[in-house]
């Protein structure tokens, strides 16, 4: 389903918690709203279920207007942060809720229900769970059933909030990689809330990014990463470090870092500079290379060796040069940008 | 118990004796006096005491007042819970506290407001009596300053399990296509069952034995507004004790059936929750 939201905005006494926020959505997208905490993500999220409702803008979904409708007749498949589980009824009867509720000229036959109430089980991997109440299982399990219960109303629309904010570290990295393989073979419109940028740059096919209630940057993580909109997207992702620069000559001129030769449409004067750990090399002080930083820390993990350097009162990763295979601590280094992005000051 | 706070063995030990003496003392001891007395005698002039017609008049008043004033203050109760722990409103801390006046005020003045308003020299009296309405020193009186003694019990221990619960199961349930009875009967009211029981029967307790309210607006016209705890003064007062402590046996009976009642159905519950 297609979603059209313009002009959004929703006012919690003199705060906007939405700010006239624009975002089109396409049919079968899998979206994350990406910002910190208090940015309107939520909000947005919950204006979209109907748990809350707008001051001013329209929501369509595929065409009709939402604005106005209240939650339990938009179909939409919501899931909890916290899952929100029915507390005293079995796993299948949490899944088996929305259609138990149906009016009774809508309502499937009990053999149908529990048909469809064992399928949606097995798609979420948790058959043998049925019987089970929710302070029984884990919060991975518990996670799977909010979303088979969601699933069970054959929502147009799936909105997930912070789905992996509550799981330990190695059963959200499973979830992700399982949700998204989910979302492929339904082809369900999605979007979810996250306030870690490596869920939303792995999962999302766009990614939309939140600051203060406004929609800064919405385009693919690719174009995130590569063409951030403005300064505070470039600092919000990747691990950048942020330095302020003098603009001269086409250089740019920081104060402990040798001077970079840039290509940029910024006037002359002064500008900050986002600098990634792969932007900025560290080799060994010595000889005709003079230190300008100490090695704080070199840990080896899964992607290789990490750097971590004090420069003038900063500290920042960076990249070891090749065959500098023991950085000790408190050694002394240098450290050059071979790249940067530029914005305004 | 627990050997991480430390308290040495003689003080617990101390502790457990002096609240067991207590309990001993002011709660087990009169109970048994009651039960004592009532069967100074032996048993049948007990029973034939009860069976007096002015005793099983007020046997039968109070269970009447109790059956109206239990189910109105249960309804009242949930919808007041309901209202302060799912919804933000003006005026919410003004009706918590206002829940809390029956139990903050003294029971005489709980009666006396109604025949303050409805007595004959009240506001509405002459209104009333010109229509032939009896409210004040008649079944309807009781019911009221009944009502109005017992209401907290179901409100005040379903506001803070409510509270606790939050709003997120209703919401889910919305989204999955509930109306608002449906997240009621099906979400909300299975969550508080046992809180909803427990308080129940608290206020039936309390409904039963009230006295200082209702005795003002009672009249104690024998076999017609007497309800038991009253029916108990009068025998009391009459020097009839065999049949006071009759009576005060039998509604101290219906309260300890109540008690156990709920530490029963407490129980059960408990076994459910844990997921035996």
């Amino acid at each position: 389903m297609s979603i059209e939201i313009a002009g959004l905005t929703r006012r919690y006494a003199e705060v906007a918690a939405l700010d006239a926020v624009d975002l089109s959505i396409r049919d079968g997208e899998f979206i994350a709203l990406l910002g910190p905490s208090g940015s309107g993500k939520t909000t947005l999220l919950r204006a979209l279920a109907g748990l809350e409702f707008p001051d001013a803008g329209s929501l369509h979904v595929h065409g009709r207007d939402l604005a106005r409708v209240p939650a339990r007749e938009r179909g939409i498949g919501f899931v909890f942060q916290h899952y929100a589980l029915f507390r005293h009824m079995t796993v299948f009867e949490n899944v088996a809720f929305g259609l138990r509720i149906r009016p009774r000229r809508d309502r499937p036959g009990g053999a149908e229900i529990t048909a469809r109430v064992q399928r949606l089980l097995e798609l979420v991997q948790i058959p043998e769970l049925a019987r089970r109440y929710p302070d029984q299982i884990s919060g991975g399990q518990r996670q799977r059933v909010a979303l088979a219960r969601a699933l069970a109303i054959e929502p147009r629309l799936l909105l997930l909030d912070e789905p992996f904010g509550a799981l330990d570290a190695k059963v959200r990295k499973e979830l992700r990689v399982w949700l998204r393989q989910l979302h492929d073979r339904l082809g369900i419109t999605s979007i979810f809330v996250t306030h870690d940028q490596d869920e939303a740059l792995d999962l999302a096919d766009r990614v939309a990014v939140m600051r203060a209630g406004r929609v800064v940057q919405f385009d693919t993580p690719e174009t995130l990463l590569a063409r951030p909109a403005d300064a505070h997207v470039a600092g919000f992702l990747g691990e950048a470090v942020r330095l302020p620069c003098t603009l001269a000559d086409g250089q740019a001129r920081f104060a402990a870092l040798p001077p970079l030769a840039v290509e940029t449409s910024l006037p002359d004067g002064p500008a900050l500079a986002f600098l990634r750990p792969v932007d900025l090399a560290a080799e060994p002080a010595g000889g005709d290379a003079p230190g300008n930083a100490t090695v704080v820390s070199a840990r080896h993990d899964g992607r290789g060796l990490r750097l971590t350097v004090l420069l003038e009162g900063t500290v920042l990763d960076a990249t070891p040069a090749a065959g500098w295979a023991a950085p000790a601590r408190g050694e002394p280094c240098r450290v050059r940008p071979l790249a940067a992005r530029l914005f305004p000051a | 118990m627990n050997p991480a706070i430390g308290e040495p063995r003689w003080l617990r030990w101390l502790l457990c004796l002096l609240a067991l003496a207590v309990l001993g003392v002011v709660m087990l001891l009169p109970l048994a006096a009651v039960f004592t007395e009532a069967l100074r005698r032996g048993l049948p002039p007990a029973l034939a005491a009860l069976a007096d017609p002015d005793a099983l008049a007020a046997v039968r008043l109070t269970l009447l007042v109790a059956a109206v004033a239990v189910p109105v203050n249960t309804l009242g109760g949930i919808a007041a819970a309901w209202a302060i722990a799912k919804f933000e409103f003006r005026g919410k801390r003004l009706l918590v506290t206002l829940i809390d006046l029956p139990f903050s005020v003294s029971p005489v003045i709980s009666g006396l407001v109604w025949v303050l308003l409805f007595g004959a020299q009240g506001w509405f009296g002459p209104w009333l009596q010109a229509r032939g309405i009896e409210i004040v020193f008649a079944l309807p009186g009781l019911v009221l300053a009944t009502i109005f003694v017992t209401f907290p019990f179901v409100a005040r221990t379903l506001i803070p399990l409510m509270q606790a619960q939050g709003r997120a199961e209703e919401e889910a349930a919305a989204t999955l296509g509930a109306s608002g009875w449906q997240i009621f009967r099906r979400v909300t009211l299975p969550n508080i069952r046992w809180a909803l029981l427990s308080g129940v029967l608290l206020c039936n307790a309390r409904a039963m034995g009230e006295f200082g309210a209702v005795s003002v607006v009672s009249g104690h016209v024998r076999g017609e507004t007497n309800t038991m705890p009253l029916h108990v003064e009068i025998l009391y007062n009459e020097y009839q004790f065999v049949g006071a402590f009759a009576v005060a046996a039998l509604l101290a009976l219906l309260a300890l059936v109540t008690l156990g009642a709920k530490a029963l159905l407490e129980r059960l519950g408990g076994r459910r929750l844990a997921g035996a």
